[in-house]
């Protein structure tokens, strides 16, 4: 059926303007009415809402982990609204269609909607990846900020201001051209004349709502691009801020759970008495493929489960090892078939015809990595009247409430999902291609058992290592030619397949004239999930540590070896250049530190890391300094990008060093944090960031930052020893 | 069984197992949510509470052995300072508002009461202090923040 997408505008309960997105289909309308019915008059898809108190609420579709999107996204309503940020206020959206990307997606692409000039650039790119997000809420590939920030956020803030204009101009007799707006307020100059927009917004309401408002001039910006303190920290550092596990409803139980090991097991038996011999233990719940304690406290439940020695079965994995994972992939790379997904030239032809000493040959591999978010998966549920209630961080809330529909049977408008903030995700909670989550399907059986109370599923830290979903094992081997000069002439690229992703994390920025990368599918029964970055995690590490055994084969200097295959004026190359300037390269160095460089693009951004690092005590990389250039286009909030980027490096040595889930028996060995050592302040070095001026389309930041860690360390610690480390985590190969 | 202890400077009293740890009290029993589950080993501080002033990982203290104690959370940790702060805050919160610390936040109450702890012991601690004190685990990657917080307010001492 035809849609179309407007802008409307309503009046709020309370006497102000409401905005928002809205589809009209005669589905959609009777849903709309209904929802309305139930929310005493106020629709559920408004984005942004003008209280006649002054109070400007963003409502936020995207979920908040850490990144600092609630404030990003107010900041860019709040912009084309002149709003005064003092009176601004970002809130939870629902997990509703009307937050779906694809309004965003339909709206610019699919509808007679003309694009308006100042995102000419921005919206074609971000709109081809932002179409695989149809039916989705969806919080990842770092889109937030440059999709429903630029294209929602900022069109719904100067609808917004067009209409309080207007409102002032009937109710002074004035042209609403002569009208100014600053700080929540609209003046006619010279008059004296001022009304706030909280006076204003119950006659906007009944204005026609313009349909391409023009946007600000970058000049004429004065939130975007200044470090506007974030919304979300005021409570995080009181211990006010409540996520997900500290939810408490009336009634409420608390559960446990232990999941099979292996991938595929079920619950063979368990002999439920001495859980339920401890206090507080109310029942004990045998799932398919899990055993659950539900008590009346955090405490019982964890001693009541401890209590228990359930059978599982293997599921037919018992025999998966990283070994044997390791042994598959090489016999698929050792087959030299696979799928082509870039082909120049002739790499083949080329590499067959060029002497053996001009020949570069290297295998990579990259370990499973866990999220390891600080709080644990953790579900609340209920269900009662009817209706199911659920409670959960997620990265995709509409998508979880219509997969908790399908599984649980109700209507969808029978299943609510209270989307909340998560501590901490990285691609976790609903990042992962596999249909739902475990932990919801555990919820709903545990909601049924504990049904009309609401029950809290929270996972232990260990069964947050044991049931993971993780960045997969990975290899990839290379063979290059290089000209008499060192110039490479071919580039030949054999790799595992990581997670489905349209993103092509494969390709490399290099001119080189012959180039062959394939990819080959080697599937194992290990969950596999979406980790910060995705694939561009892997790939960035082995093909730019590889341009860099090209650069030491030819005998030229690492950074002026790339700066020279890079065409110049090129994104990649201004980063490189950036970076390097930054971190003074070439200059000296103490005796036994290395310097290295990588270059990565990751979601539209550019990012390029100097990483000057040693080899510390017992062999473990010490790293002192990490230089970093960034290109993201345009920069909502500075301080906040930093932050973002920070982090990425962090979790990038973090990584690169020492992380690494092992596989045994099927199982995960590794199940708290001493198995699997986190990098801690003690080892975290300098940081230094420089953001390049940047007319360039807005990227993401939530991950780029991350790629280009691991081979610049790699890189470096070559440069320091000599040794070229193609597994990670480092600590492996150099201890 | 019956404990008594002092939570924020109030009289608190437990009923229940005493090998409850002392997380569990506080999140559940007396409803102060800001101290955080993150591991149940002592291996990440997420938990992290004064006990007579010292910082302890609260997920591996029994609560039977902290009889007669003084705990301060996040919760209480203001109320320390003394004349009670206008804005209601402790330095260290403060000064992670004005650095901008957290990103997730999660493991930011622990993390806090780790840096009061050491700030109080040593309110001009040297890096090497700083390194050896903190030893709390943040996924969001916020330590150099951390660092630059805690010596701002070094050198405010």
């Amino acid at each position: 059926m035809k849609r179309r997408w407007f802008l409307t505008a309503t009046l709020a309960a309370a006497g102000g303007l409401v905005l928002g997105w809205r589809a009209w289909d005669r589905g959609f309308d009777a849903r709309a009415r209904r929802l309305a019915e139930q929310d005493g008059g106020t629709l559920l898809a408004d984005w942004l809402k003008i209280g006649a108190d002054d109070t400007v609420t963003v409502y936020v579709p995207h979920t908040e982990m850490g990144q600092g999107v609630h404030t990003a996204l107010a900041m860019m309503a709040a912009e084309e609204l002149d709003a005064d940020w003092a009176q601004v206020r970002a809130a939870q959206a629902p997990a509703d269609r009307a937050f779906a990307n694809r309004f965003l997606a339909e709206g610019w692409t699919l509808q007679d909607w003309s694009v308006p000039g100042v995102l000419d650039g921005a919206v074609d790119a971000a709109f081809a990846a932002a179409a695989r997000f149809i039916d989705l809420q969806q919080t990842g590939g770092s889109t937030a900020v440059r999709m429903t920030g630029q294209v929602g956020m900022r069109l719904i803030g100067a609808a917004a201001r067009q209409m309080l204009l207007q409102a002032a101009a009937r109710r002074w007799g004035v042209p609403a051209g002569s009208l100014v707006t600053a700080a929540g307020t609209v003046a006619l100059p010279g008059s004296g004349r001022t009304a706030r927009y909280g006076e204003l917004a119950a006659e906007a309401a009944d204005l026609p709502v313009p349909a391409g408002p023009p946007l600000k001039p970058r000049q004429r910006w004065r939130l975007i691009g200044t470090p506007v303190p974030r919304l979300d920290i005021p409570a995080k550092v009181t211990g006010q801020f409540g996520y997900g596990t500290d939810l408490a409803l009336p009634g409420m139980r608390i559960a446990a759970v232990t999941a099979a090991p292996v991938p595929g097991g079920r619950l063979l038996s368990v002999d439920t008495a001495p859980a339920l011999a401890v206090a507080g233990v109310e029942r004990v719940e045998r799932l398919e493929d899990a055993v659950a304690v539900i008590a009346r406290d955090s405490w019982a439940a964890q001693k009541g489960l401890a209590a228990l020695a359930p059978r599982f079965s293997d599921g037919g994995h018992g025999g998966v090892s990283c070994a044997s994972i390791d042994a598959a992939q090489d016999r698929a790379l050792a087959a030299e078939e696979g799928e082509a997904r870039v082909t120049v030239g002739d790499a083949a032809a080329v590499l067959a015809q060029a002497p053996a000493g001009r020949i570069v040959e290297a295998v990579y591999r990259v370990p499973h990595l866990h999220h390891a978010a600080m709080e644990p998966i953790n579900v609340t549920a209920q269900l009662a009247g009817g209706r199911l209630t659920v409670w959960a961080g997620d990265h995709n809330p509409l998508l979880a409430r219509h997969q908790l529909a399908e599984l649980s049977g109700l209507a969808a408008e029978d299943v609510v999902l209270v989307p909340l903030p998560m501590g901490g995700s990285f691609g976790r909670r609903g990042g992962a291609n596999a249909g739902i989550s475990a932990y919801f399907i555990q919820a709903l059986a545990l909601a049924k058992a504990t049904a009309p109370n609401p029950v809290k599923l929270v996972w232990s830290r260990e069964e947050d290592f044991a049931q993971g979903t993780f960045r997969p094992r990975l290899a990839c081997r290379f063979r290059a030619a290089l000209a008499p000069d060192g110039t490479p002439l071919a580039w030949s690229q054999l790799y595992v397949d990581g997670v489905p992703a349209r993103v092509e994390a494969f390709r490399i920025p290099y001119a080189i004239p012959n180039q062959s990368i394939r990819a080959v599918a080697v599937p194992d029964p290990v969950r596999r999930g979406s980790w910060r970055s995705v694939n561009h995690s892997q790939h960035a590490f082995w093909s730019e540590s590889f341009i860099d055994e090209l650069a030491h084969a030819a005998g030229r200097d690492p950074f002026a070896y790339r700066r020279d295959l890079l065409p110049p004026g090129s994104r990649h190359r201004r980063v490189l250049e950036a970076a390097a300037d930054a971190a003074g390269w070439g200059a000296p160095l103490p005796p036994g530190t290395g310097r290295g460089i990588a270059v990565a693009e990751a979601y539209g951004s550019v990012v390029a890391h100097v990483v000057e690092a040693a080899l510390g005590p017992g062999g473990r990389p010490a790293v002192r300094r990490v230089v970093a250039a960034v290109d993201c286009g345009d920069v909502c909030n500075p301080d906040t990008a930093r932050q973002q980027v920070e982090g990425a490096i962090v979790m990038g040595l973090s990584a690169a060093i020492a992380e690494r889930i092992t596989v045994e028996g099927g199982a995960v060995v590794e199940r708290n944090f001493p198995d699997y050592p986190l990098l801690g302040l003690a080892q975290t070095p300098e940081i230094e960031l420089r953001f390049l001026r940047s007319d360039g389309p807005w990227g993401g930041l939530g991950e780029p930052g991350l790629p280009p860690v691991a081979p610049a360390l790699a890189n470096a610690l070559f440069a320091a020893t000599q040794r070229r480390c193609r597994n990670l985590p480092l600590i492996e190969t150099l201890i | 069984m019956s404990i008594a202890l002092t939570l924020n400077g109030r009289p608190f009293t437990f009923d229940g197992d005493p090998e409850t740890p002392l997380l569990w009290v506080i999140r559940e029993a007396a409803g102060l949510t800001g101290t955080k589950y993150g591991c149940g080993v002592a291996a990440c501080g997420a938990c992290t509470v004064h006990l007579d002033g010292a910082a302890v990982r609260s997920c591996a203290v029994p609560v039977g052995s902290v009889a007669g104690a003084a705990v301060t959370t996040i919760e209480g940790l203001a109320g320390t300072v003394e004349p009670s702060p206008a804005d209601g805050l402790h330095p260290v919160q403060r000064a992670w508002i004005e650095i901008q610390v957290p990103q997730c936040g999660y493991c930011q109450p622990g993390m806090i009461m780790a840096a009061a702890a050491l700030l109080r012991a040593s309110p001009s601690p040297s890096g090497a202090e700083i390194d050896a004190a903190i030893t709390n685990l943040c996924r969001c990657g916020t330590y150099p923040r951390v660092r630059r917080a805690i010596r701002a307010l070094a050198a405010q001492a």
